[in-house]
């Protein structure tokens, strides 16, 4: 049983707004705090202008359909995860690679230069949970539009780009 | 009697991933597995070989969240082993760093997480900006949010992944102006920290379970840098003895460690602190808090969430005594001595729970061996029973929750979307942080 997916917000509560997806992979979550901290100059103008569509750090009732915007966190290191961020692409106008983890996979995959004695050392865990040879950044495995490196990533940008891909959607 | 499963592949509202799975048989749970479903980043493995002025920010990034209390912990270990003492001003910012740390994380926890159960709704923003209560309470959670914020910028660099503290020092120290303006945000969410109190105190989901509680506990006033680690059964360990009194555990289906204690599931966390050191908190925070305070030492899973609200006014009321108090001037950096095969220890209080750090180096300060026990780890098997005695108590009927018998017990899809609901209910009182659980690979030791 999925409990995050659920009925559909009303038509009229979400009507003309940017449907927003939030979603993190292998990574510390940073920017995902970032972003809540973000939120505490910003949020009144957020809830006018986001259908936060599925944002698992802030609701339960999540709808998995169509995004504007999906902003995703962290490396990819399970075909599972490759088949969830390729789903994520097909249904989203703009895919944006937040923070170092789907930037260019760092330090998600550090095991990646480990030396063969340790990697010999961790190789049963990666079997055990299904884990890829070798952990992916974000644009090895699908189109990324947008990058917003850092770790954490600097608030200032995020807001930057937002603000840009918001004015894209409303030109 | 009906036998039915439950899975749930994702907890929201949490940090990081975790999912369930519920055997139910003849009205009967015979089956709970909580497991943790971050994929492990090997940064205890990753550590070795790296310089130690590199290791507090090393291991910052195996939270997000919690990241300043693992660089807190990490430079207690990295100067133990390089036998640095700091300067009294270096703890006052430290301790200044993990109350912002607390403010701000709580607040996260009780204001977007947890309070949206208590009002019915799915996310803290469908509060309703018309109603005057939840009008009020949306500009109190991100206000609150918000000091905390500018605290832990202000005294650490940043409130993720701080740049500020570093082994042996600060590299940045706060001028009046900004401590002044600091101390005035403080005291403008303080009323609103009251009100949060007043609705934890209030709430109505209760789980009443005995455990024993863990937490370190300093001498002096309520903190989460020093002291020694005290259980409810008033049992104590010095922080040097490490992770001794606790015995790891596989549990196969979940990324993370979990951790007992005398062969049993344990709590730490903002419960085990108040039940432990309440008579510490500051002397404001208890002329406030009088009557609520004598709800501890409590067994109530949910007064944890209470506990957390009661740690951000006694964060707040410290902080403003610390920053009034004391004016902060620029130090040198101190150094320490590289030996071989030297053992530092760290431990420290994370929103959580007990953080354990342990690293031993070379002669040249490279990491030999490195190791890490998060809270989210030891309450893992805690969780786990918890939930098996919840839902047998759902299907029961012997609950303050259960409206009817049959409405938990008939195996329903309704039935298990109502005891879905109240597991998540519980697991997010616990506050679980699973990015830090399932950050490493265990090391056996060899002491040398």
């Amino acid at each position: 049983m999925e409990n995050t997916e659920d009925k559909p917000a009303s038509a009229e509560a979400t009507a003309g707004k940017v449907k927003i997806g939030w979603f993190s992979f292998s990574c510390c979550e940073d920017n995902t705090i970032v972003m809540t901290e973000v939120m505490n100059d910003h949020w009144q103008e957020w809830k006018k202008i986001f259908d936060f569509r599925h944002v698992r750090v802030l609701k339960s009732k999540n709808i998995f359909d169509e995004f504007d915007i999906a902003f995703v966190e962290g490396a990819i290191v399970s075909p599972d995860q490759e088949k969830q961020v390729k789903d994520i692409r097909n249904i989203s106008k703009k895919l944006v690679a937040v923070g170092s983890c789907a930037v260019l996979g760092l330090p998600a995959n550090q095991r990646n230069t480990f030396t063969p004695e340790q990697k010999e050392s961790i190789d049963f865990l990666i079997t055990r949970f299904g884990s890829l040879p070798e952990v992916k950044k974000l644009s090895d495995v699908v189109k990324v539009d947008v990058e917003i490196p850092g770790c954490p990533m600097s608030p200032t940008v995020f807001l930057e780009k937002v603000n840009s891909l918001i004015s894209e959607f409303h030109a | 009697m009906h036998s039915f499963d439950l899975s749930l592949e994702h907890i929201t509202k949490v940090e990081g991933n975790a999912s369930l799975n519920l055997k139910v048989i003849d009205g009967k749970v015979t089956d709970v597995k909580f497991a943790i479903t971050e994929y492990k980043r090997f940064f205890t493995e990753a550590m070795k070989g790296k310089d130690i002025a590199a290791i507090p920010a090393h291991l910052s990034r195996i939270c997000g969240t919690c990241s300043n209390a693992h660089i807190m912990c990490s430079i207690e270990a990295c100067e133990d082993a390089l036998n640095i003492t700091p300067s009294a001003q270096t703890k006052l910012l430290r301790a200044l760093t993990m109350h912002g740390l607390m403010i701000r994380d709580h607040a996260l926890h009780l204001y977007l997480f947890s309070m949206p159960d208590i009002f019915g709704k799915d996310a803290f923003l469908d509060l309703d900006e018309n109603n005057p209560i939840e009008h009020q309470l949306l500009h109190d959670g991100f206000d609150t949010k918000s000091a905390g914020n500018f605290l832990a910028t202000l005294i650490a660099g940043r409130s993720v992944h701080a740049t500020n503290p570093v082994i042996g020092g600060f590299l940045k120290f706060p001028e009046e102006s900004e401590t002044a303006e600091a101390i005035s945000k403080l005291e403008a969410v303080r009323p609103a920290v009251l009100r949060l109190i007043e609705i934890f105190k209030n709430a109505p989901f209760h789980f009443d379970r005995q455990t024993k509680y863990m937490a370190l506990v300093p001498e002096d006033s309520f903190g989460y840098i020093n002291g020694n680690i005290i259980t409810s059964h008033n049992e104590k360990y010095e922080e040097k003895d490490f992770r001794s009194h606790l015995e790891h555990t596989v549990l196969p289906y979940s990324q993370a460690s979990a951790y007992t204690y005398n062969g049993e599931g344990y709590m730490v966390g903002a419960l085990a602190r108040i039940n432990l050191a309440k008579d510490k908190l500051h002397p404001k925070t208890k002329e406030s808090l009088k009557e609520v305070l004598n709800l501890f030492p409590a067994t109530d899973i949910f007064y944890n969430n209470l506990a957390q609200a009661i740690e951000i006014l006694h964060s707040v009321d410290e902080s403003i005594d610390i920053l009034s108090n004391n004016k902060f001037l620029a130090e040198p950096i101190m150094k320490g001595e590289r030996k071989e095969g030297a053992v530092g220890i760290g431990v420290v209080e994370a929103p959580r729970g007990t953080l354990y750090h342990k690293v031993i180096i070379d002669v040249n300060g490279k990491i030999k061996e490195g190791e890490v026990v998060v809270p989210t780890g030891q309450n893992q098997i805690n969780i786990e029973r918890d939930i098996g005695v919840l839902v047998q108590s759902l299907i029961d009927g012997s609950t303050s929750l259960t409206v009817g018998k049959s409405e938990y017990a008939d195996g329903s899809d309704m039935a298990k979307e109502k005891i879905a609901f109240e597991i998540e209910k519980l697991i997010r009182a616990y506050d679980p942080c699973m990015s830090c659980a399932s950050h490493f690979l265990k090391v056996e030791w060899e002491e040398k």
